[in-house]
Formats: C-alpha cells, structure tokens, sequence
C-alpha cells in the first residue's frame, strides 16, 4: 500500500479505514443474516456492505476497490442475487403457489427460522450490495478514466479487474 | 406531537434551501438533512427498520451526490424568472392546497384506529411466518410480490446505469488488451 500513498486520501483515513472496513462487513452481513429476528433486513444490510466496499474505494483510490471488486464481479453477483430470489420464489410451487414458505418454519428465534426468509434475505443483501456498489463505480468512474491495467503487472492477478 | 412540528419544520426549511440554493454541494447536503429528518421521524413512530434503512440509503446517496457533483462547475445557476411558470405553478398550488384539504378531511385522525389493519398481522404473523420481526414477515411473506417488484425496480435501474454510464463497450476494451485504454478525465 506504501507504493499507492499518491491514491487515495490520507494515511490517518487509510489507517482508520483498514481497522474499521472490516467491522462494517461483519455488521452488515449480521443484518442481512438476522433479518427476521432484529429489525433490518436484506436491504439495509445490503446497503451498510456497500458502503463497506465504497468506504474502500474512496479512501484507496479506484484501483484498489476495482481490484478487491471488480465492476464486472458486481454486475454478476447482482444478477445472481435477483436470479436467486426470483427461483426462490418460484420454487413456492414445490409447496403450492408462488412465493409460499415450503421450508418448515422452525421454532421462532432461532437463527435458522421462518422458511425461505433467511434465503430471500440473503439474495436481496447481496444483489443490493452488489448493485449500490456498482452504480457508485458506474457514476464515480465510467466518465472519467477507464484504466486497463496490462496483464503482466507486479500483481500478477487479473481477476476481478473487469474482464 | 410538538417535536413531529419541529422536525417537520426542519424538513421543510431543508428542502427550500435544496431548492433555492446556488451551489451544488449546498443542495447536496441539505437534501442530506431533509433525508435525517425522515429517518429520526421514523425513529420516532416506532419503525427501526425504516429509521435504519434511511439512514444507510441518506448516507449512501450523499456520498454517490457529493463525488457526482462536486467536480461539476456550474456551481453559479442563472437566476431568471418566467412570470407565466410562476402564476401557473401558485394556481396549481393552490388546487393542491384546496384538494389536500378536502382529502385530510375525510382522512381518520392521525394513529387512532390504531390497529385495523395490523391487528391480524401481529396476532397471527409469527404463528404462520415463523419470524419475530414483523415487519420481515410482512415484507417476505404477506407482500412478497411487493419485494419481487422493489428488486426488478433496482435491476433494471443498474442495467439502464451500466448501459448509459459506460463510455466504451466491452468490446472494444477486448481488442485492445494490453494496452492502456483511457480517456482524459475532460467530462
């Protein structure tokens, strides 16, 4: 990273964020994943992982975000999680109709509870994280600079940069 | 009720400073403002889940409005008048004002049939849904298709970003593999 301290914003930001990116992660995911016990959901937990993600590329510059997640990456996960939800809700004709909770709900408080909600919380958390963040790349970084990094760089890895 | 008013009249005096301001970045932050009013109302009226989700979405947008904005430059936006705007939009004003009257009037008063709708969710919600959050149950299971729509709303805005946004296509970034494809950052 000391190689990319003309990125970015400055090291008290870097330093703050390295500490901190983590967290933010970890509280978004226990969100997404006790949606249906605590107040929040897929939505906003979607929301805090994205910013996570945004957090990391505002304090490090564009090239570290697009390495650690790739616009491309977030196009496919956010159509793997509307992909995901839509089959969840289509596997309701399993038990009967559309959208219906198939899985046994489970006594209530418990982690792995209410059927499908969990799963449905997931899909959304993940197409919305993947989405916010990739509108924040399409609106912060399309117009400007597209940088194609040649693929014999010091890295060495390639995947995540867009294609 | 008293503090309601007050954060109402915060909200208010956001938005006409969003609206009347020259500057870009002023306008940007007290839409940020008018957007905390709605969440600590929120907050207020008993509903975490929306309070939360508020507050992440208001930080989101602003960070996305500040970085869309602020390397704009046309901070200074020519003050000019059209009289024909400005009659029109005081009558059709004032039709609001007189058909928002008539409607609050045959609206029920503010919380008072408290529980006509949600009696049936909250005494049979977590028995059938299997969730302690009710407002999850409500949103996963009585209005499902409600979520399905939200998330094809949010789909196909990303898709109409990605195509608009993008400068280049995927294929030409292809064709030129290893060499550094960039235009100046002219916008």
């Amino acid at each position: 990273m000391n190689q990319r301290s003309t990125e970015g914003m400055t090291l008290i930001v870097k330093s703050i964020g390295r500490l901190v990116i983590n967290f933010i992660i970890l509280f978004g995911v226990y969100i997404i994943l006790y949606g249906h016990i605590t107040p929040g959901g897929g939505f906003p937990g979607g929301v805090i992982v994205a910013t996570a993600f945004i957090l990391i590329m505002l304090a490090y510059g564009r090239e570290t975000a697009l390495r650690k997640f790739g616009d491309m990456t977030a196009s496919l996960l956010d159509n793997f999680g509307a992909i995901s939800f839509l089959i969840i809700a289509l596997l309701g004709f399993v038990g009967g109709y559309f959208f219906i909770n198939f899985i046994s709900l489970g006594t209530p408080f418990d982690l792995f509870s209410a059927g499908t909600m969990p799963l449905s919380n997931i899909a959304i958390g993940l197409k919305v994280a993947a989405s916010l963040y990739a509108v924040f790349v399409a609106l912060a970084i399309f117009g400007k600079i597209i940088v194609h990094r040649p693929p014999a760089e010091e890295e060495g890895t390639t995947e995540g940069q867009s294609q | 009720m008293l503090l309601f008013v007050f954060i109402l009249i915060f909200m208010n005096i956001g938005a006409i400073i969003a609206i009347e301001s020259k500057s870009l970045l002023s306008s940007v932050i007290s839409i940020g403002a008018v957007g905390f009013g709605v969440s600590i109302l929120f907050l207020f009226l008993g509903a975490p889940d929306l309070a939360i989700t508020q507050v992440v979405v208001e930080i989101l947008i602003l960070i996305i409005l500040i970085r869309g904005t602020i390397r704009l430059d046309n901070t200074a936006i020519e003050k000019y008048r059209d009289t024909f705007a400005m009659v029109a939009s005081l009558i059709f004003f004032g039709l609001f004002l007189t058909f928002a009257y008539v409607a609050y009037k045959s609206l029920p008063e503010f919380g008072h049939p408290l529980m006509r709708v949600s009696r049936e969710y909250l005494q049979h919600g977590v028995e059938r849904t299997g969730a302690p959050n009710i407002v999850m149950s409500v949103i996963l299971d009585y209005r499902a298709y409600d979520t399905l729509g939200e998330a094809t709303v949010l789909f196909t805005s990303i898709v109409g970003a990605f195509v608009i946004l993008r400068r280049q296509g995927r294929k030409k970034l292809e064709e030129k593999d290893s060499t550094k494809v960039g235009i100046p950052g002219d916008f």
